[in-house]
């Protein structure tokens, strides 16, 4: 097995396993620790500049990405999206949500690296959490350029091969031969946003899951009663 | 109608001598843990003054509790979608210097110290980032008798519609202690803005509580709440808040804050009110109609009506008993001696308050301040608290009510003064404010002497109404087998950590037939 095949065949495996068992153990068994643990109580301003920021990016590029990779290459053919029109898509949509993405990741990184209280809060793996997604960011981010010039020799071969790969990898037939031709930059990229999964349930990110989207739909008051069936 | 109990308190605030040792208590059994060092569940509080946090009253400020938008209820800091808009970045979240910063000394200094000319000392540091403070700049009481300038003070809510102004003067000067805790509301609005709903208030006691396990610190409650009575533990990243001393009140106890009181100003007891009449009465249009609407939504323990729904509703005989003997039904219905706490928040809130009287007796004495015809208790316009403060405080604005408790209270000092001293009866002075001998008497009994068992009427939580065999129960409140509180469902783990083929004590537990409660979530 060569390193290839290591880090595009077998870690994505590992990565999305730890991601989803790991975010169920952890649920399951410390719920307590379950939380965004917000630490806006010691710091507001540079917060506000950089969380809302952070989050839309965030949140827009994993839909982009998963939009963009999972969808069968049909599928975009057949709603009559050439490949051209897909990269460019993908390069404007990326290279906007992950610079929103990157000015705010940079405001909280500096707030939770310089300002002493929230830095005094913070554990190990909030910063490195944090400067794992900044790097793999960046390193998103300076794929944009490659893109671009692939986009002007009217080469979507990049593209086409990355959504291959995430999709045979999902069907279970990962296959790490399909990047053979693919960039360095790129590898780069997919090996530190699959260990993100790989960290996730580790680290704070998991109040992703608990997006309180249901909270649209409650009644206000909430009453308990005592008068619960025991296990 | 549907009948419920709530556990309330009131607080006589003209025997509250701000002595703190109902916050101290507190503090020493709830909030003495890392994170929550700078939490009051219970305070006490010099008004006039901004109180803690800083100006917790502005709602301009905080945009707590609700308001009426088109006649509806609606929360204060927005729509749902607003509140879930806000989620990244809460805009009217305090942070921790609206509080304090928590610290402590280096005492081990005052120890360690080599022999030295002068005294060692002790200086701050925070108990935040463990960081050197030169100076403490504010404490969770700095305004503690007055501290500090008027012009500091005086931009205290309650001055709203006043002359403030002339009560900066020295001779003008007033000044009243203000315990505050968790109100325990009926419509609390901490509990509408939790996008996770892990804030609940209790069917039985009406006791509001977080479910730690489900708070995932999206901090909407910290904000929600307009007495800013939820606080952010930052260790733990989950909110917090008074738990109404629930373990001791489902024994029949009375909390750490009241049962500690050195002045015997809190009541504890049980008032019943009708949940389906919540939206309507809080959705009063004129807020100095507040105090009127939730005198009307609690509901009379003696009327057949009542007691008849309040069986159908599950209410324990033991609690309606508690109902009708309650104190604070006394305080509130009863003598109208008592009010909420700034109703126009209208989260109708169930700490009730009797606002303190404030003569001056070395100037009555001298007889330089008007006194009723005994010549010795004066009379209301003497008192050195202006009216409208009060009333800004308790029912939003209206006088009448404030003067009406206070004439009361002080009619009654006056009766038994001529009764004690003078040994005339001296009925007049009750007919003016509409109280009967019988009423002054216990009033007297109530407010003056405070007996233990007069304060604290405090039915048990009733474990063998819910359960049919329960001896059965015994012991499995204490030491469970680890991870009891965590897990996807109640009946689906992991990782099991039951045998599942011993016999198991709960397995065998019914609910007990005549325990009828409506089952799970309700609005």
């Amino acid at each position: 097995m060569n390193l290839s095949n290591l880090v595009f065949g077998v870690y994505p495996y590992i990565a999305l396993t730890t991601f989803f068992v790991g975010s169920l153990i952890r649920f399951d068994r410390e719920q307590y620790t379950w939380k965004a643990d917000s630490s806006q109580i010691f710091e507001k301003e540079q917060l506000q500049k950089g969380s809302i920021l952070f989050h839309i990016g965030v949140l827009a590029l994993f839909m982009g990405h998963f939009a963009g990779l999972v969808t069968p290459h049909s599928w975009f053919l057949s709603m009559g999206v050439s490949d051209m029109m897909h990269q460019v898509v993908a390069i404007s949509a990326g290279a906007a949500f992950g610079s929103l993405c990157m000015m705010g990741g940079v405001i909280l990184w500096k707030r939770r690296m310089f300002h002493p209280r929230v830095r005094a809060n913070s554990r190990f793996m909030d910063l490195f959490i944090l400067n794992w997604i900044l790097v793999t960011l960046g390193i998103g981010l300076l794929t944009i350029p490659v893109s671009i010039y692939h986009a002007f020799n009217g080469d979507t071969s990049t593209m086409i091969a990355l959504a291959d790969w995430a999709q045979a990898t999902l069907s279970l037939n990962a296959d790490a031969s399909i990047l053979d031709e693919i960039g360095f930059i790129y590898k780069l990229h997919l090996f530190l946003g699959m260990s993100v999964f790989f960290l996730f349930p580790f680290s704070r990110l998991v109040h992703v899951w608990s997006m309180p989207l249901g909270y649209m739909f409650r009644p206000y008051q909430i009453v308990r009663t005592k008068f619960v069936k025991q296990r | 109608m549907k009948v419920r109990a709530n556990f309330s308190l009131v607080m006589n605030l003209d025997k509250c001598i701000g002595c703190h040792t109902c916050s101290v208590t507190c503090k020493n059994v709830w909030t003495n843990r890392k994170g929550v060092e700078y939490a009051w569940f219970n305070n006490v509080e010099t008004k006039p003054g901004i109180g803690y946090p800083k100006n917790w009253e502005d709602q301009e400020m905080w945009n707590g509790g609700w308001v009426l938008e088109n006649g509806k209820l609606q929360l204060k800091s927005g729509s749902r979608r607003n509140i879930l808009k806000n989620i990244f970045m809460n805009p009217n979240m305090p942070t921790i210097d609206d509080y304090y910063e928590p610290f402590t000394y280096d005492y081990a200094t005052l120890q360690n110290s080599e022999l030295v000319e002068a005294t060692p000392t002790a200086r701050p540091r925070s108990l935040i980032d463990g960081s050197r403070m030169e100076k403490i700049e504010w404490g969770p009481n700095w305004e503690d008798d007055l501290g500090g300038k008027f012009k500091h003070r005086s931009v205290d809510v309650n001055f709203s519609e006043m002359e403030k102004q002339i009560y900066g003067e020295f001779e003008q000067t007033f000044m009243m202690y203000l315990p505050r805790m968790c109100n325990h509301c009926v419509n609390p609005a901490c509990v509408a803005a939790c996008p996770s709903g892990s804030l609940y208030k209790r069917e039985e006691d009406g006791i509001v509580l977080v479910d730690q396990d489900k708070c995932r610190s999206w901090r909407m409650c910290i904000s929600a709440c307009p007495y800013k009575k939820m606080f952010y533990n930052w260790e733990s990243g989950k909110a917090e808040k008074c738990t109404g001393c629930y373990p001791r009140v489902e024994s029949g106890l009375p909390t750490v804050c009241s049962e500690s009181c050195v002045g015997r100003i809190r009541y504890n007891g049980i008032m019943l009110y009708d949940a389906d009449r919540i939206e309507e009465l809080a959705s009063v249009e004129n807020d100095q109609d507040l105090y009127q609407a939730q005198l009307d939504l609690f509901l009379d323990p003696n009327d057949p009506e009542v007691i008849k729904q309040a069986k159908e509703d599950g209410i324990p005989e033991s609690w309606m008993d508690a109902a009708r003997k309650s104190p604070i039904r006394k305080l509130i219905v009863d003598w109208k001696v008592a009010f909420p706490l700034h109703p126009e928040f209208r989260t109708l809130p169930m700490v009730w308050y009797v606002p303190p009287l404030s003569p001056v007796q070395s100037q009555i004495d001298q007889g330089n301040l008007s006194t009723m015809a005994d010549g010795a208790i004066p009379s209301i316009e003497t008192l050195r608290l202006p009216m409208k403060y009060l009333a800004n405080m308790f029912t939003a604005g209206d006088e009448k009510p404030i003067v009406a408790a206070l004439k009361r209270m002080i009619a009654m000092r006056s009766f038994y003064r001529s009764k004690n001293v003078e040994g005339i009866t001296d009925l007049a002075v009750l007919e003016e404010v509409g109280l009967t001998e019988d009423q002054v008497n216990d009033m007297y009994r109530y407010m003056a002497i405070a007996n233990h068992e007069d304060r604290f009427v405090i039915p048990t939580s009733h474990e063998e109404l819910r359960q049919e065999d329960f001896h059965s129960f015994q012991g499995q409140n204490g030491f469970s087998f680890g991870n009891d509180g965590c897990s996807i469902s109640e009946n689906a783990s992991l990782f099991p950590d039951k045998r599942k083929k011993t016999a198991d004590n709960l397995e065998f537990v019914r609910y007990h037939p005549a325990a009828k409660r409506s089952d799970g979530e309700k609005a």
